[in-house]
């Protein structure tokens, strides 16, 4: 069932005209009925084309390529994940970084607002803005979630996967607790950006919130391009990728890294947007194959593809409200995850 | 370039599993390490590759410690075929193989290194399955897989060179063969020997090792308890302290003239 090579490089060469097929179909969708042609039409009617260029340019621009950004990085991060943990099933969120990025943006939410307030003036207050305040804060907690669990796994520098799984889990009921406190203890307003922060949005996309996140994401892909080969041999378990000569215990920091890298400055920018993670990679493999030079690669297309889409739906099935990204993908990627479940309960058994 | 382990120790919490292990293995030679179950063999075949790091006493290859040398220097010089690997990744038999010289021979070409596998499969008799899934195999065509995979990490760092293959440690490596293929898998170890390259195995079948190893090694409760060529050590005196087995089960073979057991006369108690 697995495709030859060559059809499977032909069909992820054929996922790249599609990713500018549904860019366009996404840059011209929207609740102001603005298309396309718009960019062409200037000159003619100055004002009204002006309003609709910086529709395009400054609102969908940012927002498509956000969604594409994210849904690439949430994918890749979740095939290098399940590569890791060689468990199909494995999320970016096992390391710790989408809880970590949860309760920092929960306290600074709910916690901010007066210190915010108190220290605006001049330079600082453009830095710590809400606006900046919160995905900055979403970062450090990110980064921070992912040192501990990794410093919590690592013992006498072997890092064991299992122990990094347990304690991931253990993390994110004791910072959900933690949110959950928070949350306990907000305003109505707290409550309800920390709300929408769950369930995902790109609608706060900028350029300059895009120029933040490419250095991180261009870190990660410099990694994760390096992770391919080894990661195969991961899949034969540690000790025999370890007697083949991969340095097992660099790649995991590696692996780790990129995926924080990726995810954590992500999910702290548009909020906690689940099933692209585990999904992707697992219909990307029911293609290629389990080898990662092709999964990462292709995980990257559909994830960006998939996300994108998603985001035009929210934007389109209750125009012109704009329904979070995250509920989307919940709802279309809950059934197909139940899917994938089965379907790799089923082989086990025949196996 | 000889593998030496000199006075090699394993201890967890308190426990000597293997203590002051002293081996040199030959290239060109086929050394079986033999014993009861919980001996201490494994350990003592993890700590000569280097998967497990002595906690006292060190091990050599050629001149060299091996946690001084590199990956891609050790990946070369030995590669080891382990009791099982839990493979669960839906590669294809050649792929798997190829896998196994990618960091040994970082510099071979796709092309050669797929059909240095082809080869591989034909040798180890799984050519038919090439292409097919490795998920689908049985439990002994799999070892035989990891095995055609291991040699190809030996294979490739020496391909195209005059240099000998470097080390083959095989942990009980006929387990889940049927007869014949025993044989094959044995012959295969004695012609990567005859190669240049040395062959350590850990097996449990007496009169195998007796039938084809140069050496055999005898641990018992973590140490080296004899050693030497098979008619040597294989005497009913040690089959007796080390196995537990009556005097006289030990007998020689007429034709060949080694030792081969005979536990039982054939009649279930």
């Amino acid at each position: 069932m697995i495709m030859a090579r060559r059809h499977v490089v032909l069909f992820l060469c054929a996922l790249l005209p599609l990713l500018i097929l549904v860019m366009a179909v996404s840059l011209n969708v929207g609740a102001t009925g603005i298309h396309l042609t718009a960019l062409w039409q200037s000159g003619a009617e100055q004002t009204d084309s002006f309003a609709d260029r910086v529709v395009l340019t400054q609102i969908r621009g940012p927002r498509v390529v956000m969604a594409g950004l994210t849904g690439a990085a949430l994918a890749v991060a979740g095939a290098i994940m399940q590569g890791l943990f060689r468990n199909p099933l494995a999320d970016p969120g096992l390391i710790g970084v989408s809880s970590g990025a949860a309760l920092a943006t929960a306290c600074m939410i709910v916690l901010g607002g007066a210190w915010l307030n108190l220290g605006a003036g001049g330079l600082q207050a453009e830095i710590m803005s809400t606006a900046w305040a919160v995905p900055v804060a979403g970062m450090l907690g990110s980064f921070v979630a992912a040192c501990l669990l990794y410093m919590f796994a690592t013992r006498g520098g072997a890092t064991s996967v299992s122990m990094i799984l347990l304690a991931g889990v253990a993390f994110s009921a004791f910072s959900g607790a933690l949110t959950g406190i928070l949350i306990f203890r907000a305003n109505d307003t707290a409550l309800r950006d920390l709300t929408f922060w769950t369930m995902g949005s790109f609608a706060g996309a900028t350029w300059s919130r895009i120029g933040l996140l490419c250095p991180f994401l261009l870190v990660a892909t410099w990694v994760t391009v390096r992770l391919a080969l080894p990661l195969n041999a991961l899949l034969l378990g540690e000790s025999d990728a370890r007697l083949m000569g991969y340095p097992v215990e660099r790649i995991k920091r590696l692996a780790m890294f990129s995926v924080a890298c990726a995810v954590g400055p992500t999910v702290s920018f548009v909020g906690a947007i689940g099933f692209v993670g585990v999904v992707v990679p697992h219909l990307v493999r029911l293609i290629t194959g389990p080898d990662h030079r092709l999964v990462l690669p292709g995980s990257a297309l559909l994830g960006a593809i998939l996300l994108i889409a998603a985001d035009t739906l929210a934007r389109i099935i209750a125009m012109p409200a704009d329904v979070p990204v995250g509920i989307v993908t919940a709802v279309l990627g809950t059934p197909l995850f139940v899917w994938l479940l089965t379907r790799t309960h089923d082989r086990e058994r025949l196996a | 370039m000889k593998l030496c382990l000199q006075n090699v120790g394993w201890r967890v919490r308190d426990k000597d599993i293997v203590q002051g292990a002293s081996l040199d293995f030959e290239p060109g030679q086929m050394t079986a390490i033999v014993g009861p179950n919980g001996a201490g063999k494994s350990t003592l075949l993890r700590l000569a590759s280097g998967l497990l790091r002595a906690t006292s006493g060190d091990v050599w290859l050629g001149d060299a410690s091996i946690t001084t040398l590199s990956s891609a220097q050790l990946a070369a010089g030995r590669a080891m075929l382990m009791q099982d690997s839990p493979l669960r990744a839906q590669f294809t038999l050649r792929e798997l193989v190829a896998m196994g010289g990618q960091i040994s021979a970082p510099f071979m070409s796709t092309s050669v290194r797929l059909e240095l596998a082809g080869l591989l499969l034909e040798r180890v008799g799984l050519a038919a399955f090439a292409e097919r899934d490795v998920m689908g195999l049985s439990g002994g065509e799999r070892q035989r897989v990891h095995l055609a995979r291991v040699l190809m990490q030996l294979e490739a760092a020496v391909h195209g060179t005059d240099r000998a293959p470097g080390f083959l440690l095989l942990d009980e490596p006929i387990s889940a063969q049927d007869l014949s293929r025993q044989h094959l898998v044995l012959n295969l170890a004695r012609a990567h020997a005859s190669g240049g390259g040395g062959v350590v195995l850990v097996i449990h079948d007496l009169n195998w090792a007796a039938a084809c190893a140069d050496h055999i090694v005898v641990m018992h409760e973590g140490t080296i308890y004899a050693q030497g060529p098979p008619e040597q050590v294989l005497t009913n005196a040690l089959a007796n302290r080390v196995f537990g087995l009556e005097e006289g089960r030990v007998r020689i073979h007429a034709a060949t003239g080694k030792p081969y057991v005979l536990p039982h006369d054939m009649i279930c108690p």
